[in-house]
């Protein structure tokens, strides 16, 4: 069940192949949707699911599908799952459907998502993959987090909608960032965490 | 069989187009009265909050829903009642109800817990990335606005889809459509700015400049054709609640001099 190879699978893009911080994909929804907090975990929660669930079919489809077509193989895959998601959540639970409407359709476009049936479910078997679109979707989570939550503490000075800085601050002449809530700085804060992470992590570093 | 072949590839596609399909269009039919039912509670939702009424559970939304709105009705640009059946107003497809010249005029008319009637107006305009709607609701003085909800279905979080937010809606709260008698709508602009005609304001929002404009265009746009019905009710200081009936006489009664 956790053997090294599917521990690897499941630890790896937490922190030494993060799909955000070393193979710097899916950069553009980790800009439009860090803004604030509640949809950035909402994001992360839906990718988590998607990737995992479609790494699993496209790993029991893998022996037959086509080379030439696998591409649109999977990218069918990922559509229908992500429209399967949005039905059913305008269905059953529909305050949360109009929070997410774009994000939904994004994670179609999300380049981890191919990137990882490309590279990972189409050589495996159901169960590693399923660890790897888990491990992967909650490396992208948690650089989500970080970037939420300084540019949401910046930018609005709230945390989840709560306001955490305190007045007396304010009348002290601060004054919260309006860049932070802009996606330029979403960009920038990326950068940074990647440097931090790179230089804690030897071995990532380029020449 | 070769995986590689024509007749192969083009099969597996065929196949697979089809098996989604099938399975998509299931989940589609199966859930779509759900999904009508959970769209019409959001709307008359999104009504009961712009009366400052919150919101009970999906269960109880259409009975709170039903109790608070006394009558639907249709007006025409010279502020005339043209129809009144039931949910005759809630039913116009505002996505539809674009075209100036043959747009129908919606109102629901509601007695809130003080007793008072209050007039909801839909609008419906363009924001940055797709639409916005909202229900503005009105004092039976035809100008002051008692409260304000706003929906959108893809403004950028963070930024545009602030316009949902309590705190922008209440803005809204207390201000006059008319100024000196004349139908100026309440514009959105950036602090400092001042709007031309003389409209009273409230403040954009931060980083959304194009939503803001979307709603202040749309407060124009959409309750422009209502001034005549709005100043009917002025001049009649306060409309008597007609029943269902009496509506012919009560237009009557209101014709301006």
């Amino acid at each position: 069940m956790l053997s090294k190879k599917n521990k690897e699978a499941f630890f790896n893009p937490l922190s030494k192949d993060n799909p955000v911080l070393v193979q710097i994909l899916g950069i553009c929804s980790a800009l439009a949707v860090t803004a604030s907090l509640e949809p950035a975990i909402v994001m992360g929660i839906s990718v988590i699911a998607v990737l995992a669930f479609s790494n699993v079919i496209i790993s029991f489809l893998r022996k037959t599908i086509p080379t030439n077509i696998r591409i649109i193989v999977q990218l069918v895959v990922v559509a229908a799952l992500v429209i399967i998601v949005q039905q059913i959540l305008v269905a059953y639970n529909y305050d949360v459907s109009k929070k997410l409407s774009v994000f939904i359709g994004l994670i179609i476009t999300n380049c981890i998502l191919m990137g990882r049936l490309e590279a990972f479910a189409m050589h495996n078997t159901p169960w590693p993959s399923f660890l790897d679109g888990i491990g992967n979707g909650l490396g992208y989570t948690m650089v989500l987090l970080i970037v939420a939550f300084f540019r949401e503490l910046l930018g609005s000075g709230t945390l989840f909608g709560f306001h955490v800085i305190p007045q007396w601050c304010y009348n002290h002449g601060y004054m919260d960032n309006g860049l932070m809530i802009l996606p330029p700085m979403a960009l920038i804060t990326v950068g940074v965490i990647i440097w931090v992470h790179r230089s804690r992590n030897k071995e990532l570093q380029e020449n | 069989m070769n995986k590689n072949s024509n007749t192969y590839q083009i099969l597996y596609a065929a196949v697979m187009v089809l098996l989604v399909g099938t399975v998509l269009a299931f989940i589609y039919m199966a859930l779509k009265p759900k999904q009508n039912e959970n769209i019409a509670n959001d709307t008359r939702k999104q009504i009961l909050s712009a009366l400052h009424i919150a919101s009970p559970d999906d269960s109880q939304v259409k009975d709170v829903y039903e109790k608070y709105i006394i009558q639907d009705l249709l007006v025409d640009a010279e502020g005339n009642i043209v129809d009144s059946a039931q949910n005759v107003a809630f039913n116009v497809d505002m996505k539809k109800n674009v075209k100036l010249a043959e747009r129908q005029l919606p109102v629901m008319k509601c007695k809130i817990d003080d007793g008072s009637i209050k007039y909801v107006l839909p609008v419906y305009g363009a924001g940055l990335w797709g639409p916005i709607w909202g229900y503005i609701a009105v004092n039976d003085d035809g100008n002051t606005i008692y409260g304000a909800n706003f929906s959108h279905e893809g403004e950028t979080p963070g930024l545009g889809a602030r316009i949902t937010e309590q705190s922008f809606q209440d803005e809204f709260k207390d201000k006059h459509l008319f100024v000196d008698g004349e139908f100026k709508s309440v514009a959105v602009l950036k602090r400092g700015q001042k709007a031309t005609n003389g409209a009273e304001q409230i403040d954009a929002l931060t980083g959304a400049t194009i939503t803001s404009r979307g709603v202040s265009d749309m407060m124009a746009d959409c309750l422009a054709p209502y001034s005549a019905f709005l100043k009917k009710m002025q001049q009649a200081e306060v409309v008597p609640v007609p029943e269902p009936a009496a509506i012919e006489e009560v237009t009557n009664d209101n014709q301006p001099e």
